[in-house]
């Protein structure tokens, strides 16, 4: 198929960018959408232009590298889905696809469409972590959880921090990760002993990158490539409310 | 952690908005049943007796005053926020994003808000201030007692056409704002058992458009003279 693309392009942080038109031809649909980007990089190359950076690591969609917004939507528009693992059958011959980056003031345009995600590490840093005594692991089954703590909190730690909720939140709010990020710890004994300085901290970290606030639309939960529910917001919150009144400090 | 930590944080802005929405809901109840007296047909009587029983009360008067301070925490707060939240995202999207996931009026809240925070400036000035300040007719009941003559102030004020459809407006405002605001409410003081959020959407639902519902009727009917 051939195809029109309308993509962002932007030298760096401090320059401003503008859409460009480009025309790429003889698309396969079993391609996937970064494929069919690396095929318009080297046509770009072949014309002596500068390539569209975009981000992309593990192709297959585990890995949260990539993130483009297409045509309206975070990684596109299949549901439960990664840019990388969109596949160029859920566009028609002659499409004009628009493709921008990542939009908030949290996440800065590096180049194109490659967006500085640091913000997101540093959230981990203030306490996505748990603490575990060196020696010998323990029997993975000496600590008995019940099989739904197990299953919600594994649905949580599906985030792949990909970054794709703050992009459809009107309020760049990075929430549904958070809460993501938070639950999935919450919810094992083994969680428990950060669990009120780990919500705190990294809600302040959140803060600090000058993430928005949640309102609850739900447009996070619509986008989110590993279906992280809102119900975990709400858990976020109760963390943060239980932390808050009990703190000791 | 200090308190103002907690309150400035992005949850607790939240919070602030929760809980003192959840008061105005509250105070809905209140107002709603105490009006639904208009339609016991007795010539305001029994409305009356409730609205003098709730101005000369001390307990409503203490609440009242809780009740303003909700309500200007509640619009201080949610401008704030959204100015805020605004802020956070300075080159915006060529395509929008839409409806998906979300619906328009849980978008939408600042602007429904504001709706709401003019109508109030009326309703304030045709009600509450009169029967606080500048004073109201009286009436006397069957035991014998003056009181302000709320229920022939509703009837006067109801005659004019665009009053009502001012009043009806801002009742569906009421309705899309209750619509989100009851079970965001909720969320924000963290309910996320499955079973109760069931309930929280179902009642949430139920009462934003029950209760604009009923305020809206009380207009309608003085001005169809559905009441006497
Ligand atoms: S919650 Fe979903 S959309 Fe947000 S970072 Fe995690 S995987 Fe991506
Ligand atoms: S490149 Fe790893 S998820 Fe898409």
């Amino acid at each position: 198929m051939n195809l029109n693309l309308k993509v962002w392009r932007q030298k760096n942080t401090a320059t401003k960018g503008g859409f460009k038109l480009y025309r790429v031809e003889n698309i396969s649909s079993e391609m996937s959408f970064l494929e069919m980007f690396d095929v318009l990089n080297e046509q770009l190359i072949h014309e002596g232009e500068d390539p569209i950076t975009f981000d992309h690591d593990c192709r297959e969609g585990i890995c949260g590298a990539c993130s483009m917004y297409i045509d309206g939507k975070p990684h596109g528009p299949w549901q439960a889905n990664t840019t990388c693992q969109l596949h160029m059958r859920a566009f028609k011959d002659g499409d004009t696809i628009v493709v921008e980056p990542w939009r908030a003031n949290a996440f800065p345009v590096i180049k194109d469409l490659m967006v500085d995600r640091t913000a997101f590490d540093r959230i981990i840093q203030a306490g996505g972590y748990i603490s575990v005594n060196t020696g010998n692991a323990v029997d993975g089954n000496a600590l008995p959880i019940p099989k739904d703590d197990a299953d919600a909190s594994f649905a949580a730690a599906m985030c792949i921090g990909c970054g794709a909720c703050v992009a459809a939140c009107k309020n760049s709010s990075a929430m549904l990760f958070l809460s993501a990020k938070v639950s999935h710890l919450a919810l094992l004994p083994q969680g428990n002993p950060e669990r009120k300085s780990r919500v705190v901290n990294m809600l302040a970290q959140m803060d600090k990158e000058g993430f928005g606030a949640c309102t609850n639309t739900g447009a996070c939960e619509a986008t989110c490539p590993k279906e992280i529910s809102l119900t975990n917001i709400a858990r976020l919150n109760q963390e943060y409310l239980v932390a808050s009144l009990t703190d000791n400090k | 952690m200090t308190w103002k930590q907690v309150f400035t944080s992005s949850i607790g802005k939240k919070l602030v908005m929760a809980i003192t929405g959840i008061s105005l809901i509250l105070f809905l109840v209140v107002h709603v049943g105490l009006n639904a007296c208009i339609w016991a047909n007795d010539g305001g009587e029994m409305f009356n007796r409730a609205a003098n029983f709730m101005g000369s009360n001390v307990v409503p008067r203490i609440l009242e005053v809780g009740l303003f301070g909700g309500i200007f925490l509640h619009i201080i707060q949610g401008y704030m926020l959204t100015v805020q939240n605004r802020s956070k995202r300075s080159i915006g999207y060529a395509v929008d994003y839409g409806n998906r996931g979300s619906k328009w009026y849980s978008r939408s809240m600042a602007i429904l808000g504001t709706l709401l925070l003019l109508f109030f400036i009326m309703h304030w000035k045709q009600f509450w201030i009169p029967s606080r300040f500048t004073g109201v007719d009286e009436v006397q009941l069957s035991n014998g007692k003056s009181v302000h003559n709320l229920y022939a102030l509703m009837r006067d004020t109801f005659q004019n056409l665009w009053v009502v459809i001012l009043y009806v407006i801002g009742c569906i405002s009421l309705g899309y704002h209750l619509a989100h605001g009851f079970q965001s409410a909720f969320r924000t003081i963290g309910v996320h058992n499955n079973r109760y959020n069931k309930m929280i959407s179902a009642v949430g639902y139920g009462f934003a458009v029950i209760v604009p519902l009923a305020f809206a009727m009380m207009p309608v009917s003085f001005y169809l003279g559905w009441v006497n």
